[in-house]
């Protein structure tokens, strides 16, 4: 346990560490998510084209 | 004959076909590098002799500073070829790239900052290298900002890529600045000639999170290029037949 918290201490640097990490994984599962949405919607809008496409 | 695979390359469903193949493999290796590079960086690399465990930072501050760059290359390479050759799948992989190399030059300036405070004894410094990233983040902001400004997509197209092919100069800027003037920022250490100057068990898990970062990004261009091209080949025949695939 002391073991641990000495390490998520990173030696007095964890103000500083921790952060930097969290910004940069939450900006890459940010970049994953507008990705995918992006894809996504594009799709959906295609099919409602090719469904009115169909109809027309 | 040897030039057919870059023709290729200008057809929407190829290249919507070849993205849809090649996304699963990139964001598989991105996630195989970039989970070595996290542990090796925070778990097995030694602390640094002189800034202990704070150096860290270098695992998640350089890949987003190298990554910044190379997102604004291929942005102002793709906004070449499409001007030069007319290739419109070319302005859509520009067109993909703003808001990602705004994220990652975001991330840079931030974890620059956080790795600034303890180093330097200060957060911000008008350090050549940082006045000019985040010169950088404004050039992606203004091509996000000017693109969705122009409704016109071949406007928009022909208008941002002259855009980002001017801004182009500030990369090499970026780069040579900490040679050019005086910085706080050190000189090259690991992407330059010869042997890079830090230690393998260090240089390794780094080395890990450049290729993860290039292949993340490259799963993200290609999942944003497919969503690019089912917009804006919204009459093409070959739609139907990728969707029902």
């Amino acid at each position: 346990m002391a073991g641990l918290t000495e390490y998520l201490d990173m030696g007095g640097y964890a103000r500083y560490v921790w952060p930097a990490y969290i910004i940069v994984i939450a900006a890459i599962a940010l970049n994953i998510f507008l990705a995918r949405r992006a894809l996504k919607r594009a799709r959906a809008a295609a099919v409602r084209r090719l469904a009115i496409k169909g109809d027309s | 004959m040897a030039w057919t695979w870059f023709h290729k390359l200008g057809s929407p469903p190829y290249v919507y076909k070849l993205a849809a193949t090649l996304t699963p493999w990139l964001a598989w290796i991105a996630a195989a590098l970039i989970a070595y590079g996290l542990i090796g960086g925070l778990v097995i690399s030694p602390a640094d002799y002189q800034q202990g465990e704070g150096y860290r930072i270098v695992y998640v501050h350089a890949p987003t500073a190298w990554m910044s760059l190379q997102v604004y290359m291929v942005m102002a390479v793709a906004s070449a070829v499409a001007l030069i050759w007319r290739i419109k799948v070319a302005h859509a992989v520009a067109a993909c790239c703003g808001i990602m190399g705004a994220t990652f030059t975001a991330c840079a300036l931030a974890t620059g900052s956080l790795w600034g405070g303890p180093m330097w004894g200060t957060y911000w410094e008008w350090d050549p290298r940082i006045i000019f990233e985040l010169v950088l983040l404004f050039q992606f902001l203004g091509y996000v900002g000017l693109r969705s400004a122009i409704d016109d997509t071949q406007r928009a197209d022909r208008i941002c890529a002259l855009l980002a092919i001017v801004g182009v100069v500030n990369i090499p800027i970026i780069h040579f600045s900490v040679e050019w003037w005086n910085s706080l920022h050190q000189t090259a250490s690991v992407m330059k000639l010869g042997k890079p100057t830090m230690p393998l068990d260090m240089l390794f898990p780094l080395l890990s999170m450049f290729l993860g970062y290039a292949a993340l990004f490259g799963a993200l261009l290609l999942t944003r290029l497919r969503a690019e091209l089912l917009s804006r080949e919204r009459s093409a025949t070959w739609i139907r037949e990728v969707l029902h695939a």
